[in-house]
């Protein structure tokens, strides 16, 4: 227990950037999803990271978990054509509406390869 | 992103700098910022610059208004707290102070109160409070707490941290404890002592250790984001 804290207190932004690089030791492709924009109450600050694997296993969090599922999925189309992609959900969003997004606001989302 | 500029921005992480990653989201050119210059393909300069400076300072990340094409993204130092005294109050202070994402670390040159079995995976040292103050060196991104209630301890690491930049400065101890210490430090004429906070913490009118710590580590949070 004490041990996790520790490592939460090396930040979740050191997490994420440690899991992109081991990810890519091993080989795999990996794309990086950014808070860039809120509005409302949105769960998660600007800023905050989401790293996907090609496998699809993921680390870090742009929304507390209500569109991280729809995140992957772009993420994966990311990692296949290299194109960066801003995705946008809030409670208009029929997407967004279907995977949650619990809060009422909005976020926009910028997703890229690293390479 | 590419790869090095990942490792760069990991390298910092590690040396404890500041660095800005910025990104023109049209095409995903980018261009990481440190102290010594710039990196990456997108170059930078004027009042764009100028902007990523100021908000640096302030951590705040999110498109540029001179430029909303561009985002930046400030990537700041954990904020650190050292605590002096390693007390039964230090021993629920520095797990709730990780969980809030602090650097912490401990000051206690008892060896039988700081050590590892009683703080586990936190930093320990146990130089004499002005020595450790001195090598931590705080900056505005650092509390200092005094948990030790011996003033032998308490008064050097307070009279340090006031000296310093610290964005919190607190000891615990009584109002009566407090006044005695308000006087020692007037005679030897200590300045700054209006921001010393005591007693410590928010008045959540707790009375356990881990109580007394959630008020120190909330009253803390709360002047990192809505100092004065």
């Amino acid at each position: 227990m004490t041990h996790d804290l520790h490592r939460k207190a090396e930040s979740e932004v050191d997490a994420v950037f440690a899991r992109i690089l081991r990810w890519q030791q091993e080989g795999r492709r990996v794309a990086l999803a950014t808070v860039i924009d809120t509005w409302g109450s949105s769960p998660r600050p600007v800023g905050s990271h989401l790293a996907v694997a090609d496998s699809g296993d993921f680390v870090g969090s742009v929304s507390g978990g209500c569109v991280e599922g729809a995140v992957v999925e772009a993420a994966l189309r990311v990692i296949m054509d290299g194109k960066p992609r801003e995705l946008e959900f809030g409670v208009s969003d029929e997407q967004a509406w279907s995977v949650g997004l619990a809060c009422g606001g909005r976020i926009a989302v910028y997703v890229e390869r690293v390479e | 992103m590419k790869t090095a500029i990942l490792l760069e921005l990991a390298r910092g992480r590690t040396a404890r700098q500041p660095v800005v990653v910025v990104t023109r989201l049209r095409d995903g050119a980018q261009s990481l910022h440190r102290a010594g210059g710039q990196q990456g393909d997108l170059e930078l300069a004027g009042p764009v610059l100028a902007e990523i400076r100021e908000r640096c300072l302030h951590d705040r990340s999110g498109r540029l208004q001179t430029d909303p094409g561009l985002f930046m993204r400030c990537y700041t130092p954990a904020h650190r707290l050292i605590i002096v005294g390693a007390v039964h109050i230090a021993q629920a202070l520095a797990p709730a102070a990780v969980m809030a994402g602090f650097d912490v670390t401990i000051v206690d040159p008892r060896t039988a109160f700081a050590t590892a079995e009683r703080f586990p995976d936190i930093t320990l040292t146990h130089e004499w409070p002005d020595i450790a103050l001195e090598t931590l060196a705080p900056d505005a991104q650092t509390a200092v707490v005094a948990l030790s209630h011996d003033p032998k301890l308490d008064d050097p690491a307070l009279i340090a941290a006031l000296a310093s930049p610290a964005f919190y400065v607190g000891a615990l101890g009584s109002r009566r404890t407090h006044a005695a210490r308000l006087e020692r430090f007037a005679t030897r004429e200590i300045t700054g002592t209006e921001r010393l906070r005591a007693p410590v913490g928010l008045d959540l009118g707790g009375r356990s250790a881990g109580e007394i710590a959630i008020a120190i580590i909330a009253e803390i949070i709360q002047t990192r984001y809505r100092p004065g």
